[in-house]
């Protein structure tokens, strides 16, 4: 166990030096998420090292002993046919690797997707996190406020982030608070994140969804649950309420700086259906919805067009 | 006029005006010489007409290398934009539609037919056969392939190319989020050449089951038959899963459907579970008879028999049914649950299991031999180690929960690069240099490859390592800019730097083809690497009936055996060859159908009902049609057999 994170060690310290000495983003985890996924990366890249170090050696080795310039001319190579053995240990080796690694993975999986390490016990603060081209909004349930392109969160407290989307499948990623998930038109998905330290993180969405997707990012902004709660009492007090007009105006492709509202869009322009699962009669309503989704937005249109 | 509008480029820049200009003079410049030199009729006679395994596979080939410089190009042109924090070289919209482009020429036109165009020369030279089962079909195949290529190849000047990516997730390629007639064009071209492929699949099985010579069998097929036989079972299996999907995203854009849109009860992921379902075993589509063909060359220039024939073999079956269970790995934070996610990991790693025994056996070929550096045996070692850093890396992301952390970022990229460059282009280049000299009688440069295949692996190494770090600094693919505050520039720059020196290489190949037309020695014989099977067996350049005597098989090894071990290959006495004829249905079939896509890709109905009903009158003409083929007289084949180089009867 000693070696294996002495091991760790000395590739993080070589990975860190190659790259100039900063952390790269997925090695400088400010979470238990982030942090989990580091060691499996590390973990996995210590492991693999070694198979490719084992590989390279052999190669060089057959290379270097069996070339034809160093035989002599009349040298005829055997015939070999497999041997039980040698092919026993070439099986052997990779199943007891891949045996290892599915565990760690299979751990991993189960730690990922539920309530972060440390923060079980808690109320976790849930964000709706849903996408539109090429924006993200943020809004906050309990609090009853909305954000476009930033995201305020506390440290030390569990984060749910319920995601969907308002148009092509994207992808919510932290890259220092824990891996990303995909954001959907038609269900939620469900990140749990935590933030063990206040700073500032890049935020994007990750999965390709047209023209304006390079900048499909926003800024994260972790800080004590008093200086949040200080936040959340300053937008209320000072931020302009989110009517379902200025939403439907929001959802319209283009960018968009960072936007702050009170109120949120979830009371008018419902997420869908949690469970994608969902029964028949489910699945109807949900149409209805859309569709009435789809002819708010086009009156919408229209009457911009007017004016 | 509305009409002729949807034929204009959405997007135009100058670099489409002069790839139009270019494309329209390359046209003029190709009819006007066959004009000037009167090789219409040659052209329909020889190739258009032909039912021949070799020609068709030189077609493919031809086709292929032509599509590595298109789809090069697409790379080039990426790699530049990024090469530097905010570049205006390329704006978003190129950028898309280069990334999808590159990635779909790649694969379906590049790929796929590279490993056909060495299935249709080798294997039937390989199991001492004088055509494949169906030559007519196969074709037809080709020719579907090609009309496919071409018809997504012209979208760039006609219409708009594809920009939802090579993975064309909907609902951003649906018509609400794709206007533009890209996408008809993905869904179409690759439905057309899919097709194709499929039909590849039932005639490779066929042929390998049902025409191996006397005396071969299963476990005495050549590696490489082996590698095809599995190769066409994963196609038979997958593609109709592809036809199915593509025809369902063709509905849903041209027949308002709503298979995958995200209202009325359509299911965006169930396109993206479809797509993968054929997508991952396609990869190993192409990586089998990439391993078929490192196989046959690093037994040649080992001078030594293939080490653990028997686990190969294991190992490719293992490999062919799990390549079918791992789909989900493509989209693991698409959540659906630890447990699922936990499945798909475990399955995608063990496929490093029959992988990593296929690397082993290799090294144990090359063990005690006697190995001689030639080209092709280059790429095979260098194959090897870059091989297992892309193979490792695969395990790294099938660990779902750090997968969390590489999805949609550089470092996949760089990780499947890694397994395809080395993997795939690296054998089709060694398996071109191969067997090139049976291909068309005399071999390719040494010095000049040599030089290829050094730049290539440097070239390779500098564009695609970086990637791997910028991923894991949190640069998503398919970015097509990013700022200079995220400090992504200089390794990006490297990459560029290795793009370009993958360039050159790729020149140098044309190079060397040039140089070895005009200088490489003609007099090689019909074995010129001292190889162990079949397809050395026969003259230089081969006749159209392959053997003038079936060859009587021993062993896995039949033509080394008969020239240390006294076998004796061709007992038989010379008798007339039965053969196919030449058809011009295939080739009028397939242009039907292109008329046929490029009419659907713009919703011109009558002129889809009209070729439909001609792809029909073709199949139906077909079926009345009396043609029992033709024989090859006993005098004419000893004639040739004199002119290619002397029988060995």
């Amino acid at each position: 166990m000693k070696l294996k994170w002495a091991v760790l060690a000395v590739f993080f310290t070589i990975v860190t030096v190659l790259t100039g000495c900063e952390p790269l983003a997925v090695f400088d985890p400010k979470g238990p998420q982030a942090e989990r996924q580091a060691s499996d990366i590390l973990l996995s890249i210590g492991i693999m090292s070694v198979v490719v170090i084992v590989v390279f050696a052999i190669l060089i080795y057959v290379l270097v002993k069996f070339r034809a310039s160093k035989q002599s001319e009349d040298y005829e190579p055997p015939h070999m046919e497999g041997n039980p053995w040698v092919e026993a240990i070439c099986v052997g080796i990779p199943v007891i690797i891949v045996a290892y690694l599915s565990f760690v993975s299979v751990q991993s999986n189960y730690i990922v997707e539920s309530a972060p390490k440390g923060y079980e016990e808690q109320e976790p603060l849930i964000v709706y996190a849903s996408s539109s081209n090429w924006k993200w909004h943020f809004s906050y349930p309990e609090e009853n406020i909305e954000t476009v392109n930033y995201l305020y969160i506390p440290t030390d407290r569990a984060l749910e982030f319920k995601l969907y989307s308002n148009g092509p499948i994207t992808s919510f990623w932290i890259p220092q608070l824990g891996g990303q998930k995909y954001a959907m038109a038609d269900m939620i998905t469900t990140l749990h994140l935590a933030a063990d330290e206040p700073g500032e993180f890049m935020g994007r969405n990750a999965n390709f969804s047209g023209k304006g997707f390079a900048e499909n990012a926003f800024n994260v902004t972790a800080m004590s649950q008093k200086d949040f709660d200080d936040w959340v009492k300053e937008v209320k007090e000072t931020a302009d309420p989110l009517s379902k007009e200025k939403y439907n105006e929001l959802l319209k492709p283009g960018h968009l700086g960072q936007m702050t509202f009170t109120g949120t869009h979830l009371e008018f322009a419902p997420p869908p259906e949690h469970d994608h699962g969902s029964s028949q009669t489910d699945s109807t309503e949900e149409s209805h919805e859309g569709h009435s989704k789809t002819v708010d937005s086009e009156e919408n249109h229209s009457n911009h067009s007017n004016h | 006029m509305e009409f002729f509008e949807r034929f204009a480029i959405p997007h135009p820049s100058p670099v489409i005006y002069a790839s139009m200009v270019v494309i329209a003079l390359t046209v003029i410049a190709i009819i006007a010489g066959l004009t000037y030199f009167k090789k219409w009729g040659y052209l329909w006679r020889e190739w258009l007409t032909t039912v021949d395994h070799k020609r068709i596979g030189l077609m493919y080939l031809i086709s292929a290398l032509l599509m590595l410089f298109r789809g090069g190009v697409d790379a080039i042109m990426m790699r530049a934009q990024l090469a530097a924090p905010d570049n205006k070289l390329l704006d978003a919209q190129h950028y898309n539609e280069i990334f999808t482009t590159h990635g779909v020429v790649m694969i379906i036109f590049m790929a796929m037919p590279f490993i056909f165009a060495f299935m249709n020369y080798i294997v039937p030279l390989q199991i001492g056969a004088r055509d494949v089962a169906f030559p007519r079909l196969n074709a037809i195949s080709f020719w579907l392939f090609f009309m496919g290529a071409m018809l997504f190849n012209i979208s760039f000047v006609i219409g708009g190319s594809p920009d939802a990516g090579w993975t064309s997730y909907f609902p951003l390629a649906g018509n609400e989020f794709s206007e533009s007639v890209g996408t008809n064009y993905y869904m179409i071209a690759i439905q057309i050449s899919g097709l194709g492929s499929l039909m590849t699949g039932i005639n490779m099985i066929t042929t390998i089951m049902k025409m191996r010579a006397p005396g071969m069998t299963m476990m005495k097929m050549p590696m490489f038959t082996w590698a095809t036989l599995v190769a066409n079972l994963i196609i038979v299996t997958v593609f109709p899963v592809l036809t199915v999907a593509l025809a369902m995203g063709t509905m849903d854009r041209l027949f308002a459907t709503n298979f995958f849109t995200s209202a009325n009860g359509g299911m965006d992921m169930l396109w993206a579970n479809l797509f993968w379902v054929w997508g991952h075993p396609e990869v190993y589509i192409l990586i089998l008879p990439a391993f078929g063909i490192y196989s046959e060359i690093i037994s040649t220039f080992s001078s030594k028999n293939l080490y653990g024939y028997k686990s190969m073999v294991a190992s490719m079956v293992i490999i062919s049914v799990l390549s079918c269970l791992v789909w989900a790995h493509h989209f693991f934070t698409m959540g659906q649950g630890a447990a699922s996610n936990s499945f798909f990991s475990i399955t995608t790693m063990a496929i490093a299991v029959p992988t990593g025994v296929k690397i082993f056996n290799w090294l144990f070929t090359m063990w005690r031999g006697k190995i001689r550096f030639t080209v092709p045996m280059l790429y095979s070692i260098g194959f090897i180690p870059l091989f297992t850093i892309g193979g490792v890396t695969g395990v790294m992301l099938a660990m779902s929960a750090a997968d969390y952390q590489y999805h949609n970022t550089m470092f996949l990229v760089a990780h499947f690069h890694n397994t395809i460059i080395p993997g795939v282009v690296f054998a089709m280049l060694a398996g071109l240099t191969y067997y090139w000299p049976k291909m068309f009688g005399f071999m390719l440069n040494e010095r000049i490859g040599k030089w290829t295949f050094w730049l290539l692996s440097i070239g390779f190494v500098l564009a695609f390592f970086p990637m791997y770090i910028t991923g894991l600094d949190g640069q998503a693919r398919r970015m097509y800019t990013y700022s200079e505050a995220t400090g992504f520039g200089t390794l990006n720059m490297i990459s560029f730097i290795g793009a370009g020196i993958m360039a050159i290489a790729f020149a140098l190949i044309v190079y060397n083809v040039y140089y070895s037309i005009r200088y490489s020695p003609r007099d090689i014989g019909s074995d010129p690497w001292d190889a162990r099977t079949l397809e050395w067996a026969t003259n230089t350049p081969v006749p159209e009936y392959n053997f003038a005597i079936s060859p009587q098989v021993n062993s896995i090894q039949p033509f080394w055996d008969a020239k240390k071990k006294g076998h004796v290959l061709f007992p038989d006495k010379l008798d007339k060859i039965h053969m196919p004829n030449n058809s011009g249905m295939p080739f009028i079939l397939c242009s039907i159908f292109f008329v046929w896509g490029f009419s659907f890709v713009f919703a011109i109905w009558p002129l889809v009902i009209l070729s439909t009903i001609g792809i029909f009158a073709c199949l139906a003409l077909r079926s009345f049609e009396k043609d029992h083929g033709r024989y090859i007289s006993v005098e004419e084949v000893k004639e040739t057999e004199e002119k290619t180089g002397g029988a060995k009867l």
